[in-house]
């Protein structure tokens, strides 16, 4: 194929909600979410690790289900109700999972950290998971190359009933 | 990823009319988007079909189950109507992938997914399946992870899926609409072995949509297994994996099916293994017999020999834990 786009490949106006603040924005049809988020809106808390859904850096919610962002095209996320890690925080205090994490040191580099919160948090969101087995079957999809693995069984199992209290609401963060 | 031109349909005939050798269906796109960023697939156009509304879980007037083409993988997999009348569907969906993909994947995209065969990954290298008529470098090469049942001197590949093995196991139909109309598909002619012509994954004609998948009333429900062997404990791809379901008169056998993944280029079944095993009481012998039936005529490369005998011990142990039943398993669901 020739470098020059095919008929139709303009930009596309999409309406969707990030962290609670709605938003209008104007994408490439190949712009993935997770370059969406870093690269147009600045929300660099979603990492690039491997950009093939292998390694769960990119880990985010949408609808209060956790997804690769990056094997997410951003055109197709019209209406998308999202949450990044900088959307867990509300009132200026940190999410129980956050907390959990920081308690039991669940992280070394931290490069994996906001895709293993946000997939915990979907983990809570789904409620299949009441064992230390059963989360880490259901954490499977978030690598972490420290191998910091007990420790963030350790958080998510403890922040998990603490969570239940909380309003499990798809959106998410603060409504402006 | 090259450039394309995106384009959302609202009704699956203006899908269906968009549809041509340069552009491709998206819907959870976890598999087609990797494929992009890879230049293994270069469409371009892309149809997304996320708002054609194919999105329900419904029972069908006779005791059956229609699955809408889109349904995320998870909700399948978590569905009670599924969990309670067709668990082994469950237990493979959740053999597969991860919880982030299952949230994305659909029903009828899981269906399509590609191999993950090294070579036609690699665009610097030759691959039947990528680039027709180019060779195959995985036949003399490395090939633990290929077929080692139905391939071709053209392709070794293997079909990735595991809810396609259970889908086999349980003879669904797949229910596809293309421009002259609806047809369907039983789920054992859907995909196809690689012969000469390896690019071709599956009987799909290009203008062709899977619009839903049809289960037939359940059989099933308490003697199931799915079994996966893979190199880590999970977030793999099967070497192997067996889809075992017994249905029991008394003691003897009154149905039985047996599927294999990761072994051929489409889910493994043998029709004579099966009619074999009804109307026997369960017992090792007889299982070891099935499996060996179920592996006549493997012809493994020179990295996976190991799975001939990987497949008949996880065949023998999958009919086993059927047989004993999800409750005498302890068995999630």
């Amino acid at each position: 194929m020739s470098a020059t786009a095919p008929v139709g490949a303009e930009e596309h106006r999409i309406g969707l909600t990030i962290n609670g603040q709605p938003r209008s924005l104007l994408v490439l049809p190949w712009t993935t979410l997770l370059d969406l988020l870093r690269e147009q809106l600045d929300l660099i808390g979603t990492k690039k690790g491997c950009d093939h859904g292998q390694c769960g850096a990119c880990t985010v919610l949408r609808d209060g289900k956790r997804i690769n962002a990056c094997l997410t095209l951003a055109v197709m996320c019209e209406g998308a109700h999202l949450v990044t890690i900088e959307g867990l925080a509300s009132d200026g205090e940190l999410h129980p999972l956050q907390r959990a994490f920081i308690r039991h040191d669940a992280f070394q580099c931290g490069y994996c950290t906001p895709g293993q919160i946000c997939s915990a948090v979907g983990l809570a969101n789904e409620g299949h998971a009441n064992t230390p087995q059963a989360i880490r079957e259901q954490m499977s999809g978030n690598l972490c190359r420290c191998g910091a693995y007990s420790n963030i069984v350790a958080a998510v199992e403890e922040a998990l009933p603490s969570m239940n209290d909380r309003p499990q609401a798809p959106q998410g963060g603060t409504t402006p | 990823m090259t450039p394309f031109s995106y384009h959302k349909p609202a009704s699956v005939s203006e899908a269906i009319s968009l549809a041509d050798p340069g552009s491709r269906f998206i819907a959870g796109g976890t598999n087609l988007v990797d494929l992009m960023k890879e230049n293994v697939v270069r469409p371009e156009r892309l149809i997304d079909i996320s708002g054609l509304g194919l999105n329900g879980i419904h029972a069908t007037a006779n005791a059956g189950v229609l699955i809408g083409a889109l349904v995320s993988n998870a909700d399948l997999a978590w569905h009670p109507m599924i969990q309670q009348l067709y668990p082994l569907l469950s237990e493979a969906i959740l053999a597969g992938a991860s919880p982030q993909l299952r949230n994305m994947a659909s029903t009828g995209g899981n269906l399509l997914q590609r191999t993950r065969c090294y070579y036609f990954y690699d665009t610097g290298t030759p691959c039947n399946k990528r680039e027709p008529g180019s060779g195959c470098p995985a036949r003399d090469g490395l090939n633990r992870i290929h077929a080692i049942l139905g391939a071709s001197a053209a392709c070794v590949a293997t079909h990735p899926s595991d809810m396609c093995v259970a889908l086999a196991a349980l003879e669904a139909v797949v229910h596809v609409q293309g421009p002259s109309g609806e047809r369907q598909i039983p789920f054992a002619d859907f995909h196809r072995l690689p012969e000469d012509t390896p690019e071709r994954d599956n009987q799909l004609a290009v203008d062709e949509l899977v619009t839903g998948i049809e289960l037939p009333p359940p059989l099933f429900e308490h003697h199931y297994r799915y079994l996966k062997i893979r190199d880590r404990a999970s977030y793999a791809f099967a070497l192997v994996s067996v889809a075992a379901a017994l249905r029991f008169d008394g003691e003897v056998i009154q149905q039985a099916r047996l599927a294999l993944g990761g072994v051929a280029h489409k889910p493994w079944r043998v029709p004579d293994v099966e009619r074999m095993l009804i109307g026997q009481v369960p017992c090792e012998a007889l299982f070891t017999q099935a499996a060996q039936m179920l592996l006549q005529g493997a012809q493994p490369l020179s990295h996976n020999g190991f799975k001939v005998t990987l497949a008949q011990r996880a065949s023998v142990r999958a009919l086993s834990e059927a047989a004993l039943g999800a409750a005498g398993r302890g068995a999630r669901p």
